[in-house]
C-alpha cells in the first residue's frame, strides 16, 4: 500500500495493472494516449502485452481476441474511437466477453477539441451499440474514484463476462490528486474461472443467469458464436431463443444493481434537503463550490453524486429524494443523463442545468442558473 | 444426426469407394473428375433428394482419390 | 453391403453440424478438406498438436470453415479476424492460428489489417478463398471480380480493376506467399503443407467456383460446368515469379508457390525485445 500524488489517466493505469491486467491494445487518441503510454513501459516488465494496432478496429477486436484466451485486456480511447469501437462493443456483449474500456471524453462532436473536457458521451457509452442492451459504465470525478472505479470495473466485467466503460473525461485525465494505491494482495480482485466457486460460496453477485467460461487453449475444442445461439451455442433463430437470450443478457446485469451502484451523498450539514443537486464525474467539482455559495442563503442544497450511470438502483433514489422539493441535474452537454433521472424519479420536478464549458463549470454561473428556478 | 447405416460399400474389388449418401449434395464433380469414369447418378435419392453417385464397375477402380479429394462434403472416400 | 467406417476427416470435423450450408458444388467444402488432410499430416508426424491449433473466421461463406472444423474455432465481426488472430497468437504463441475468409472479408472491409499482417509478418497463417464475389449476400462487386462483369451492385459492369493479391503480399514481404486452385486439391494439399510450418505470414490465396452466386453472373450455373470452367483457368507452375501472377480472368491464373522465405515473424521480434524484462 502507498500513497501516490497521480494524474487521472495514471490512476487508471495503475489500477488496471494491480487487477492483473494482460493485455492491452490500442491506438493513440489524445486525451487518453497517456493511459497507453504508461502501460507500454510498465505492463512488459509485469508479463503482459502493450500493442500498438493500425486503428480503433483492430484494438477492439484484438482486446476481445485477447480476453477468449482468458486474459484480462483492455483498451482505452475517446470519443471518435469509441465510435469506430461499437460493433466490437456489440460483438463483446453477445459472446459474454470481459473487457474495460477507458473511455477518456473529450469535447465533441467529431474532433471537437481533444484536449478538454465534457460529458457529451453518456449515451454513447452506455448504450452506442447496435443490440439494445447496456452495459455498466462508472463515472470517477477525481483520481482516487478512477483508481477504485478501475478495481470495480474489471471485476465486474470478469464476473459479469460483459465490457464495461470506465467513463473519465479529459478534466480528470489530467488531474492530480493524492491516491491511495493498495497493491493486488490488498484488494480483491475476481478472475473469471472463480465463477463456479463463488456460485457455490455464495457472494454478493446475482449469479445465475452467468454461465461459466472456456477459452482458447484450454483443450476444450470451444467455438465462438456471434449469432443468435441458444444455451447450447448452436445458431437457432426463432423467436423463443432470441427473447431468452435478450433477457438472460438484461437481467445479468441489472440484477446486480444494488452491487454495481456507486455514490456519495453530500448533505452538508443540512438536517432536511430541500433542494439537490445530482451531478457525475468533473462536474462535481464545480457544483461543490457552487452549493456551498447557495448555502450560505439558507436553501438547503445537498448534492448526490452519480459514480454508476447504469446500471441504477431506483430504492437509493426514492430513499434519498423523498423530501425533496426541487432537484436539479447539472451535467457538461445539452441535457443528456437528465433524461434517465426523469425516468426513475416520477414525482417532482426535475430541471436541467447545462453548463458547456470546456474546462471546469464556472461556480456562478451554475449558482445563477439554479438561482433562477428557485 | 446423420445415418451411418446409409453407406454404401462396393466390396470384392481392391479399392472400396464409400459414400455416405446423406452428406451428398448431387454436386457431380466426383463423376466428372474420376480418370476411369465408374461412378454415376444412382437412381435413389437420398432424404433431402439428391441422387447419390455409384460406382458401374468397382473393380476398375485405380484408387487414384480423385473423387475423395474434390468432393466439397466429405460424402465419398475410398478404403 | 453397408460398412460403418468413419470418412478419415471426421475427427477434425463437427460432424453433428453436416451437411454443410455451402451450395451444391461450391468448391469451399474442398479447401476445408484440403487443409484438414495437410493438417492431419502434420499431426502424424509429430510436428503439429491436436489441441494447439485456432481457427479465426469473420463473416461470409468462406469462414463457415471456422464453424466445420474440430478445434478452437472463433467468429467474429466482418473483416475483423486478422487483429483478433493476432491477439490470440500474441497469448497463445505455441498455437497455429489459422485465419479463414473471403476475398470479401479480407481485402475489402479487412484491407486495412490484411496490409499491417502482412508488413509485421504476423505469425498467422491466412486462407483467402476467393470466389470474386460477395456470396453470401446474394452477388456484390468484390475487390477480386473481374473487369466488366455484371453484379448486383454494378448492374452496368464493373469498373475496377481486381486486386492481384499475390503482388501485393509479396511486395509487403510476408515469408509465404501461395497461390491455389480448389479445382488442384492435391496441390492445394501440398501448400496448406508447406504453410502449415512456416514461422512469420503464410498467407494463400485459393481461387473457388461459386456455381450459384458467381455462376449466375457469368450464365454458367451448372456445378460441374462451373467447376471445369475454373479448372480450364488454372495453369500449374513450380516456382512462378510475380509477373505470372498477373489476375486476369481472361487469361487464366497460374498457381503455384510465389514466394518461400524465413524472415523472424512478429513474435520473434517481440521476445526478443522482451527478453530482457521478464529473464526467459
Amino acid at each position: 500500500m502507498r500513497i501516490d500524488y497521480i494524474s487521472g489517466n495514471r490512476a487508471i493505469a495503475e489500477a488496471a495493472i494491480a487487477s492483473g491486467l494482460k493485455f492491452f491494445a490500442g491506438y493513440p487518441i489524445t486525451p487518453s494516449s497517456d493511459i497507453f503510454e504508461y502501460l507500454a513501459e510498465e505492463l512488459p516488465r509485469r508479463g503482459g502485452y502493450v500493442i500498438q494496432f493500425e486503428d480503433k478496429l483492430a484494438s477492439i477486436y484484438a482486446v476481445i481476441g485477447a480476453s477468449w484466451t482468458c486474459s484480462k485486456a483492455m483498451t482505452a480511447t475517446s470519443g471518435p474511437g469509441f465510435s469506430l469501437m461499437v460493433e466490437g462493443i456489440s460483438i463483446a456483449v453477445m459472446t459474454e466477453t470481459p473487457l474495460v474500456i477507458a473511455y477518456i471524453m473529450r469535447a465533441g462532436p467529431a474532433t471537437g477539441v481533444p484536449t478538454k473536457t465534457g460529458q457529451y458521451d453518456v449515451f454513447q457509452a452506455e448504450y452506442g451499440f447496435h443490440g439494445g442492451l447496456p452495459i455498466p459504465v462508472f463515472t470517477p470525478s477525481n483520481p482516487q474514484e478512477a483508481y477504485d472505479l478501475t478495481i470495480k470495473a474489471f471485476n465486474t466485467s470478469e464476473i459479469l463476462r460483459t465490457p464495461v466503460v470506465l467513463l473519465s473525461d479529459a478534466s480528470i485525465a489530467n488531474m492530480f490528486g493524492k491516491v491511495l494505491i493498495r497493491e493486488a494482495g490488498e484488494i480483491e480482485i475476481i478472475d473469471r474461472r472463480s465463477i463456479e466457486i463463488l456460485r457455490k460460496k455464495g457472494c454478493e453477485w446475482s449469479l445465475d443467469d452467468v454461465y461459466e467460461m472456456k477459452c482458447v487453449g484450454d483443450g476444450y475444442d470451444i467455438y465462438v458464436e456471434t449469432l443468435t445461439h441458444d444455451e447450447k451455442n448452436i445458431y437457432r433463430p426463432t423467436t423463443d431463443v432470441q427473447r431468452r437470450l435478450m433477457w438472460r443478457l438484461y437481467r445479468k446485469i441489472i440484477n446486480n444493481r444494488e452491487v454495481l451502484f456507486e455514490y456519495s451523498f453530500h448533505n452538508y450539514g443540512n438536517k432536511r434537503c430541500r433542494n439537490m443537486i445530482i451531478t457525475y464525474g468533473s462536474t462535481f467539482s464545480s457544483v461543490s463550490e457552487a452549493v456551498r455559495e447557495l448555502n450560505k442563503n439558507g436553501e438547503d442544497f445537498c448534492v448526490f453524486k452519480l459514480k454508476t450511470l447504469y446500471p441504477i438502483n431506483e430504492k437509493i433514489f426514492y430513499e434519498k429524494t423523498r423530501d425533496v422539493d426541487k432537484i436539479f441535474v447539472v451535467e457538461n452537454n445539452v441535457g443528456l443523463y437528465v433524461k434517465e433521472i426523469r425516468s426513475v424519479v416520477r414525482d417532482k420536478d426535475v430541471i436541467s442545468i447545462s453548463v458547456i464549458d470546456l474546462e471546469y463549470p464556472d461556480p456562478d454561473e451554475i449558482v445563477e442558473r439554479v438561482r433562477e428556478w428557485l | 444426426m446423420e445415418k451411418r447405416s446409409s453407406q454404401i460399400s462396393m466390396a470384392r474389388a481392391r479399392y472400396k469407394i464409400v459414400v455416405i449418401s446423406e452428406r451428398c449434395k448431387e454436386c457431380g464433380i466426383c463423376i466428372t473428375v474420376c480418370p476411369v469414369k465408374i461412378l454415376e447418378k444412382s437412381s435413389l435419392r437420398n432424404s433431402r433428394g439428391f441422387r447419390y453417385p455409384v460406382a458401374s464397375d468397382e473393380n476398375r477402380c485405380i484408387g487414384c482419390r480423385l473423387c475423395e479429394y474434390s468432393c466439397p462434403d466429405l460424402a465419398i472416400y475410398i478404403l | 453391403m453397408a460398412v460403418a467406417v468413419e470418412h478419415p476427416l471426421d475427427k477434425y470435423v463437427r460432424t453433428e453440424k453436416l451437411p454443410t450450408l455451402w451450395c451444391p458444388g461450391c468448391t469451399i467444402g474442398i479447401v476445408m478438406t484440403s487443409l484438414l488432410r495437410a493438417i492431419d499430416q502434420r499431426i502424424r508426424e509429430g510436428l503439429l498438436r491436436r489441441d494447439q491449433i485456432t481457427f479465426v473466421g469473420g463473416i461470409g461463406c468462406s469462414a463457415r470453415i471456422a464453424m466445420y472444423v474440430r478445434f478452437d474455432s472463433v467468429r467474429t465481426a466482418h473483416g475483423r479476424t486478422i487483429p483478433l488472430a493476432t491477439a490470440i497468437k500474441i497469448l497463445r504463441p505455441e498455437h497455429k492460428v489459422i485465419v479463414v475468409g473471403g476475398d470479401g472479408d479480407i481485402c475489402a472491409i479487412g484491407g486495412n489489417h490484411l496490409l499491417h499482417a502482412l508488413r509485421r509478418n504476423m505469425d498467422l497463417m491466412i486462407i483467402i478463398v476467393n470466389n470474386m464475389i460477395y456470396g453470401m449476400t446474394g452477388g456484390q462487386v468484390s475487390p477480386t471480380t473481374p473487369l466488366k462483369l455484371y453484379t448486383t451492385t454494378t448492374p452496368y459492369g464493373n469498373p475496377e480493376k481486381p486486386l492481384n493479391i499475390i503482388r501485393l503480399a509479396c511486395s509487403l514481404g510476408a515469408n509465404f506467399v501461395a497461390r491455389g486452385s480448389a479445382t488442384h486439391p492435391h496441390i492445394l494439399q501440398q501448400i496448406f503443407y508447406k504453410a502449415l510450418g512456416k514461422r512469420g505470414l503464410a498467407l494463400i490465396e485459393v481461387l473457388s467456383s461459386c456455381p450459384e452466386i458467381f455462376g449466375r453472373h457469368i450464365g454458367i450455373t451448372d456445378p460441374v460446368k462451373s467447376f471445369m470452367t475454373l479448372r480450364d483457368k488454372i495453369k500449374v507452375k513450380s516456382n512462378p515469379s510475380l509477373d505470372e501472377s498477373e489476375y486476369d480472368w481472361e487469361r487464366g491464373f497460374v498457381i503455384g508457390v510465389y514466394l518461400d522465405k524465413d524472415d523472424p515473424g512478429y513474435i520473434d521480434n517481440l521476445s526478443l525485445l522482451y527478453k530482457s524484462l521478464r529473464g526467459f
